[in-house]
Parts: structure tokens; sequence; C-alpha cells
């Protein structure tokens, strides 16, 4: 949507024009917009040497913030269609638990554990949807019980079948999987090593690696963060569904009387919830090589708070992906970077929950300014 | 009123039962094009659920419903959306925090092919509610000024714009001047007047007397679930229809106790 105000011939006087100030600050991107400058400024000031913003300093905080910006963007969705799911977390230990079992205790070609999994996964994310729409409860309710349901199966898979709660061993079944490298690989390596030659990016100056550049390629993860953050983005603001989602959100009885299917707007949003959350559990399986049923703890919590950074109102009908992402971003760059600036780690979540109360008041206000409440 | 034209709709007996509750015992009412018909009743008389029948929200347990001559079996409101029939309910009708234009073609987004995919068509979208607003005598700062921002009036408005821009041949009206002001109700009035001389049926349902003889050219009252009868404009005066919808005898002793009109 642009912002553009077009002064007409016959403008009401009661009408106060509104500056262009006040029209950029009902972005729901402004909150992110603004966080995500003010870290960078301050981690460029006191943390510039520590290694942050080096190749590998920068890939290693750009792959927490990846993985948060997927999770985040079916959060983001799911919450300006008004709903919450608070399963993301558990979902995410029991789809990477899935995979590991379908591929390495039952020895299936990892392509089909991926794929299998995805459809499971999506289906558990389409039931959440449906009992929600069909009891009218609240989504909070429903999707908790499948916190602890899905943590519970991906505690009890593994001790059951393999006497543990970690199953490693997937990268050994991975190599050369045409559909791990989706997941697990990384592109554009030629490109990092033309840059290691060149002295762009450091290389190693030693061991088997020697000459090698340090970062040797663009982690699919992040190329699925930004194109997962792309595609929400275009669809919830340039098509039809995506006003679907908003009105879904907003009104949803107003939606029905207007004709928009509210029911079946909230069961895929649902579902690609629980997709999000597949592609950041096989990421990670890919990526550690194995399954642990602890994965994911939390993240649910994690997703919401960089939605609603981003500027997505919890009630529903308003948000930005964009938001979210940059959401998700901050997040990632506070996490790593108090590391990197050599600040004890448990003062993240105090940073956490300031940061969410501010983003809540700024949301409210800025809410108020939009509907003319007061 | 245009006697000489065909109903658009004719109920003709509807009844309706939720379970034991006998919501509608038999109602038959005609709306014709172009006019203004006011459906009066108390709370509880049936009004709601006699227009939702209209709309397809409810089937009738009997009776039928003719629409343009033709028997009608709306499965949904949608049907009855795509036939011609829109409801612009009372609280329900916009979402604040969207956008005019957003709001506008809620369920009917008109779209732009780019390669395989389909597009929202924002610049069409926003050019076309400007225009409708402009004719409803609405400025808005932009169409993407939020519905939020707009009075209840306003509201109202947009709302009847929208269902007149995509086509409606019958529009039904839940109270959309219960909870307004007087100048707004003004406005509302003259929005329902603009659109019936477009051709359009308005079925306009209130329970306030004045404002439906304000705009209405005809007069159907509901009283525990049955029609006390349709009158013309002209033929009926207020007090008559305030004690057709109350039932009458309650309603004399009460504004004797009263000292006033209710």
């Amino acid at each position: 949507m642009t912002s553009a105000t077009q002064p007409t011939a016959n403008t009401d006087e009661r009408v106060k024009e509104i500056s262009s100030f006040r029209n950029a600050l009902i972005r729901p991107e402004l909150g992110g917009i603004v966080g995500t400058v003010a870290v960078f400024t301050f981690f460029l000031l006191f943390a510039f040497d520590s290694g942050m913003f080096n190749s590998q300093g920068i890939m290693n905080w750009s792959q927490i913030s990846a993985q948060f910006m997927i999770i985040a963007v079916g959060a983001c969705l799911l919450m300006i269609a008004g709903e919450f799911d608070l399963s993301v977390g558990s979902m995410i230990g029991f789809a990477g638990m899935l995979i590991a079992i379908f591929s390495v205790t039952l020895g299936w070609p990892v392509w089909m554990a991926i794929i299998v999994t995805f459809v499971i996964a999506v289906s558990i994310g389409a039931l959440n949807g449906f009992i929600v729409v069909r009891t009218g409860l609240p989504s909070f309710i429903v999707t908790l019980a499948f916190l602890f349901i899905l943590r519970g199966f991906a505690i009890y898979l593994p001790q059951t079948i393999e006497r543990k709660t970690i199953i490693g061993g997937v990268s050994d079944v991975a190599e050369g999987d045409w559909l791990a490298a989706v997941f697990g690989g990384k592109i554009f390596t030629g490109f990092f090593q033309w840059m290691g030659d060149n002295g762009i990016i450091a290389v190693f100056e030693r061991g088997t690696r020697k000459g090698q550049p340090v970062v040797e390629g663009l982690p699919m993860l992040i190329v699925w963060a930004i194109g997962l953050v792309i595609v929400g983005h275009i669809i919830l603001t340039k098509t039809k569904f995506g006003n679907w989602i908003y009105a879904a959100g907003g009104d949803a009885e107003a939606a029905r009387n207007s004709g928009v299917p509210v029911n079946k707007v909230k069961i895929l949003m649902f579902m690609f919830t629980a997709f999000c959350a597949t592609v950041f559990a096989v990421c990670q399986v890919m990526e550690f090589g194995s399954a642990g049923a602890d994965r994911g703890l939390l993240k649910e919590f994690e997703a919401i708070i960089a939605v609603v950074i981003g500027g997505a109102l919890l009630t529903g009908g308003y948000g930005s992906v964009i938001g979210a992402a940059l959401g998700a971003l901050i997040f990632g760059v506070v996490q790593q970077g108090l590391f990197f600036a050599g600040v004890e780690s448990s003062l993240f979540r105090v940073f956490l929950g300031v940061i969410l109360l501010g983003a809540v008041i700024l949301n409210t206000y800025i809410r108020r300014i939009i509907t003319g409440e007061r | 009123m245009n006697p000489e034209h065909a109903p658009i709709i004719q109920m003709k007996n509807i009844e309706k039962h939720f379970g034991r509750v006998i919501a509608l015992a038999g109602v038959s009412v005609d709306i014709f094009p172009g006019e203004c018909h006011c459906l009066l009743g108390d709370n509880g008389a049936g009004k709601s659920t006699f227009i939702k029948t209209m709309s397809g929200v409810h089937k009738p347990t009997k009776g039928e419903i003719l629409f343009e001559g033709q028997q009608m079996h709306f499965a949904d409101p949608r049907d009855a959306i795509s036939a011609g029939i829109a409801t612009v309910h009372q609280h329900l009708a916009m979402i604040p925090l969207m956008s005019v234009s957003r709001n506008f073609f809620m369920g009917n987004e008109p779209v732009k092919k780019i390669g395989p995919m389909n597009f929202f068509d924002h610049d069409y979208a926003n050019k076309v509610t400007m225009d409708e607003m402009r004719k409803m005598g609405i400025n808005l700062r932009g169409p993407d000024q939020a519905v939020g921002t707009l009075s209840g009036g306003e509201r109202q408005t947009v709302a009847i714009a929208r269902a007149v821009h995509f086509g409606a041949k019958v529009l039904i009206l839940d109270e959309p001047t219960s909870a307004l002001g007087v100048r707004q109700t003004a406005n509302v009035l003259a929005t329902i007047d603009k659109v019936r001389k477009q051709g359009v049926a308005v079925v306009f349902i209130t329970h306030n007397v004045r404002h439906a003889l304000a705009v209405g050219d005809r007069f159907t009252v509901l009283n525990r679930g049955q029609t006390l009868g349709t009158s013309q404009r002209g033929q009926i005066t207020p007090d008559e229809l305030q004690d057709m919808m109350a039932g009458g005898q309650e309603l004399v002793a009460l504004e004797d106790s009263l000292g006033g009109t209710v």
C-alpha cells in the first residue's frame, strides 16, 4: 500500500492533513526498523572488533536470525489471521525426530523421510486449525494441548525405539540425497571461493582446508528464510488471499458476511505454520546430523515475540511479514552480539522481556492512531 | 415504487422453526425494484430471522422464496450474494484495521495476472474506491485510510456503496441507523434514497418509526413471528405503526403512565 496523499479539489475541512512523518509512523514495520537500526548501531559501536562483523561472525548471526525468520513468517501470517500456534517448538522437536526415525532407524531414503514428515506435520497443523475453527475454542488452549502432545511424542518415540533421546547418524544417510541438500546444503560456493581468493573474506591459513574460505557458501537455511519472507510478504500484501488473511483476523464475522472463507483461511495458516516449523526442523537435523527430543524448546514464544516486535497485533488483523523478519533479525543479532561483546548471556532474556514490552506498548499506540480511538 | 414492475423477491408463507421455537409463523412479503421496503418490529419479532432467510443464512422450514419469478434455494449466503441479494449488517460490516479500499473489495478482490500468478489489483481497487466514495459524498484522505477512522454513518455508507457496486439488486440493511447520531442517520437515509433511485430494492430493517417513515415506500410490521400486513406510504400514521409493532394495548397503557409517546 502506498501512502501518498492526493489533495483533491473538494477536501473536507474536517479531515486534518496527516504529516508524512505521522503517516510513516503508522506502518507496522516501524518498530522493527527502529529496533534494527538501534541494534546494529549499538553492536557496531561496542562490538565491532569482536569478530561479529567479519565473514564468520556475519554468517553466525545471519544463521541464527534465519532460524527465527523461518518460524516467524508462519507465526506472523497466523497471528494476522487471528490465531496463535503454541505448538511450533514441539513441532520442531517432533518433526526432527520423525525424520531421524524414518531415515536412520527405519532406513528409508532421506528424501522419503522428509516428504512423509512434511505430510504428517502439515496434517497436524490442519488438525490444529480444524479443532480451533470447529469448536470455536481459543487457539491458545488447543495448541497448548498440542505443545504437550507433540513434545511427549518427541521424547516417547526415541525412548521406546532406540532407548535414547537423541538419534544421530542422519548426516551419514543423508550423504548425496537430493532433497537433504535442499535443506542442509550450501549454495554460491564458487562465489565464496572467489571472494576468499580475492581477499574479500578470510581463508583458512593452514591445515587440510588451506586456501578455502572460512565461510564456504550460503547455507540453504538462509535461502529458505529469505524465500519464505518474500513469499509471505507477497501473499499478504499483493494477493486476494492476503486480503482474506487480514479480514479473517480483523473481524471473522464481518469477513464471513462478505463471503471470505474464514475457516479455510485459518486452517491453511495453521498448516503453513506447521510447514515453517518443519522447514526449521529439517534444516536443523541436516545441520547437526541428529535429532534431539528437546529441540525447539520455547521456539513458539520466540516466534511470537519476533512477530510482535515486527508490529503485528496479538489480536490479529494487522501486521507485516517484513516486520516479523526484522524482529527475527533483531533477535538473532542481539543473541549472538551479546556473546561476541562478552556480555553474560542470561542478560539476553532480560533484553527480550524489555523489548517485548516496548514493542507491545508501541503497537497499542499505533493501533489507536489507525482506528482513531482515543 | 413502480407497481407495474414485477416483484423482485416474493417471500411466501415463510415459516422457520428452531427446535420447538417458532421464529416465523408464515410471513409473506413482496419486494419491488426501486422501492424502500421497511421491515419494522420490536426485538424478538422475527425481523432478523426473516432477513437471514432472505439472504440465505437460514433455510425456511416451510414456504417458498421466489427471486425474479424463479424459485430459489440458497445453500449459503454466497449463493444469495451472487444472485444479487446483499446484506449490510449493523455492526459487522467493516473491518476497522483495514483500509477502506481493502474493505470495499473484501471477498470480491480484483485481480490482475502477472505471469502465472494472480495479484490483487491495488491500483484499480484504490481508484474505484475513491470514485464510489466521492459519489456518496465521503471525502477520503486516501484509499488506504483505515475504516476505523470513519464515523459510524460513513461506515454504513461504505458498506452500502460496496454492495451496490457489486451489483446488488436487493439490499438488505439490518438496523443501519440504530447506533447513529442524528446527522449520521440523515446521511445514511440520504444514501438509501440515492440507491433506491438507481433501481435497487432496499429492505430497511428498523424499530424506529421515524427513520422508516423518512424514506420508506411501504411498511411491513412483524410481531411475534407473524406479519401484520403491509401498508403504503401515506396510508398509515406513525402512531398506527408504533402500535402495530408493540402489540397495541400494553404500550398505550405505558404511554399514559409516562405521559408521552414512546
